[in-house]
């Protein structure tokens, strides 16, 4: 994936930019909005990391100009600034995500493969399938091996977001924030729970589970 | 209610005594004038009387009786204004006069009297006031001499009928007046405290409105906004001290973190425990998290968050976070239950979510396991209360207080995690939604915390809850 890093911050940038290209990917950066912008422009990238307070030009005003000149990259925000109005500011400007520093970069990864797999839908799924699991999106049924596996509503989401994010890690914030809706970090991890009560519905007594816990990240359902 | 507060503001009263020392002031005034106005034109009719008398009293000196009644017949002939009586001491026979008859009072000698006598005009006969004085004469006889002063008591009683209308008509304009002058002083005040209700509700680009009229209202107004746009200025300096702490202390946390991550994950990949890394990691965690709780404290006490009001049911909100909590609830063999009850009110969901959040996390936290941990929703005259009960060991009654301060954290809790900023979020947020947290026992055991929403906060009228 070609990815723009828009940070001002050389130290943050140069671990962000070193972790992104470790993870595979190919990185252009630039430290303050107006040479940010210009790059934006002048390439296509499968997504952009802009800081929310750039010199020259804010990341608010980075973001909007590239929506007037018909620029879809996917933006992710972040920002050191407290989220509860600079989340809706930073989407209302033409993001597709916040991120709040300081972050790990496990999230910020995870954060990333959502916004480009968003990007590129297979067309409208009415179905989604993990190995011997499926998930009808219309029935609102889940089958495991044919076995019918009765799930609460929230249950239902729960499975569908991390199904759809197959093969990607989840963080337990992106799961409160999509499933849930909250963007705030309870101070006792219920994410936790929530999963393993899944985890026994989808996977107890088959032999290969299938809902894994990625250590000090998150989830990720994969077959194997 | 509005004519209330009308006749209570400072300017109607103001308006209330000028209006009744003027009205008094041209009431004296008025008075005077009449005083002396009636004492020169009776002191003038009382010289003429005086100077006539002093003639008739000659004329009888020098010619007698006979020669009076002659003098007093002549003169009553021309006698213009002037009233003349003289008879016999019993006031029986007349001697001579224009009078018809005595008049019908009783008039001691020696002093000026007024009544009436009746004198045809235009061939009818007319009622007329005259003031007179009665002279004793030697040889039993008495003499009176008067002066016709109607139109004087016309003027009087003119002057006396007027004087109550006149000072009725004052207090009635000056009442109006009063009103209408208050009712615009009111309508400014009004603007003037509306405005103050905007601001401390968090609004800090409220300004009070300005007449252009330059007048002590728009100096007014024009000081309290300099005083708001100085408050302003501070605010947003305190809010880029804020933010720029926020960033300059949170970059070098979030360097920190990655630099654990980079070493943990590097440590992983040789194959080496990279326990102790992932502890400072989540110490790190713990320091940023409460870091971000305080921000947000901060940042929800003062209002200035443009965090959105909107209309929801509170019902929907505990129904959303105790479907989160019951799973951990259950865990933990604790019984977490949703009562029924809605109460629809005007807030932020998110910060209510995150308190009553909190809220449920300390209930099931401190529940031994078998306990229950309640949500409740109710409306009435009061406003809406969002409860949350435990059978927890409670709060004793003195450190019920301190709990919602900062980083307080009771011995008991010492060892369970958590930032000692659990309740003091939950105070912030009931704070901005100018509600109340109220913290009781719980009946038999355990805690009873109350969001108290107050009534302007309702949507809707507050229904009879038909579980009540």
């Amino acid at each position: 994936m070609r990815i723009l890093v828009i940070e001002d911050d050389l130290e943050a940038q140069r671990y962000l930019v070193q972790g992104l290209k470790e993870s595979g990917h190919v990185v252009d950066e630039a430290a303050d909005g107006e040479t940010g912008l210009n790059l934006a422009l002048s390439r296509p990238y499968d997504v952009a990391i802009i800081d929310r307070m750039l010199p020259k030009k804010d990341g608010l005003h980075v973001v909007a100009e590239m929506r007037e000149h018909g620029n879809a990259t996917p933006v992710l925000f972040l920002s050191a600034l407290s989220e509860v109005d600079d989340r809706v500011k930073g989407l209302k400007a033409g993001g597709d995500d916040y991120l709040a520093k300081p972050y790990a970069f496990v999230e910020l990864l995870a954060r990333v493969d959502a916004l480009v797999r968003r990007r590129s839908p297979v067309g409208v799924k009415t179905r989604l399938d993990v190995g011997d699991l499926e998930l009808d999106l219309l029935t609102r049924a889940a089958k495991r091996s044919g076995t019918q596996i009765e799930l609460q509503p929230r249950e239902f989401r729960l499975l569908e977001y991390l199904m759809r994010h197959a093969g990607q890690v989840v963080t337990r914030t992106m799961l409160l924030e999509s499933v849930w809706e909250y963007h705030f970090d309870p101070q006792t991890n219920v994410i936790d729970v929530h999963i393993s009560r899944l985890r026994a519905k989808i996977d107890k007594g088959f032999a290969a589970p299938l809902l894994h816990t990625v250590r000090g990240a998150g989830y990720m359902i994969r077959a194997n | 209610m509005r004519t209330g507060q009308l006749l209570r503001t400072q300017a109607f009263r103001i308006v209330l005594v000028y209006v009744m020392l003027f009205a008094f002031s041209v009431a004296a005034l008025l008075g005077f004038t009449y005083w002396n106005t009636r004492r020169t034109l009776d002191g003038q009719t009382d010289q003429i009387i005086e100077a006539d008398a002093t003639g008739l009293a000659e004329q009888y000196q020098h010619l007698g009786i006979q020669g009076l009644a002659e003098t007093v017949r002549s003169r009553a002939l021309h006698a213009g204004q002037a009233l003349y009586l003289l008879s016999d001491g019993q006031r029986r026979a007349t001697l001579a006069g224009n009078l018809d008859s005595w008049p019908q009072i009783a008039i001691a000698p020696g002093d000026y009297v007024e009544f009436y006598y009746e004198r045809p005009v235009d061939g009818k006969l007319e009622t007329r006031r005259a003031r007179g004085r009665i002279f004793p004469l030697q040889g039993d006889f008495i003499l009176l001499v008067a002066q016709d002063v109607h139109d004087r008591y016309l003027t009087e009683r003119m002057f006396t009928t007027t004087l109550p209308w006149t000072v009725g008509l004052i207090l009635l304009l000056g009442l109006g007046g009063g009103a209408l002058m208050s009712r615009n002083m009111l309508r400014r005040v009004d603007a003037i405290n509306r405005t103050s209700g905007e601001i401390i509700a968090g609004d800090l680009t409220r300004r009070v409105p300005v007449s252009g009229s330059g007048d002590e209202f728009d100096t007014l107004a024009e000081n309290l906004n300099r005083m708001l746009d100085r408050i302003e200025r501070l605010m947003k300096g305190l809010r880029e001290v804020t933010d720029s702490v926020a960033h300059d202390l949170r970059t070098p946390l979030n360097r920190l973190r990655n630099r654990l991550e980079e070493s943990a994950a590097r440590l992983t990949a040789q194959g080496a425990d990279a326990g102790e890394i992932e502890r400072a990691m989540a110490e790190t965690d713990q320091l940023i998290g409460t870091f971000n709780a305080l921000l947000l404290i901060a940042e929800t006490d003062a209002g200035t968050t443009r965090a959105a009001m909107t209309a929801l049911d509170l019902s929907s909100v505990a129904a959303d976070v105790a479907e989160l909590y019951e799973p951990l609830a259950e865990e933990r063999d604790i019984t977490l239950v949703l009562l029924p009850g809605s109460a629809a009110i005007e807030g932020n969901r998110s910060l209510i979510a995150q308190a009553l959040a909190n809220l449920v996390d300390n209930a099931i936290k401190y529940t031994p396991p078998g306990g229950q941990v309640s949500i409740a929703v109710s409306a009435g005259e009061a406003g809406a209360d969002l409860t949350v009960r435990d059978s927890g060991p409670g709060i004793a009654a003195a450190d019920k207080p301190r709990v919602v301060e900062r980083f307080v954290r009771l011995e008991a809790s010492r060892n369970s995690p958590g930032t000692g900023l659990g309740l003091s979020l939950v105070a912030a947020v009931a704070h901005f939604h100018q509600a109340e947290l109220v913290l009781e026992d719980n009946v038999p055991s355990g805690l009873k915390a109350t969001l108290r929403f107050p009534r302007r906060a309702l949507r809707t009228p507050p229904l009879k809850n038909a579980a009540e």
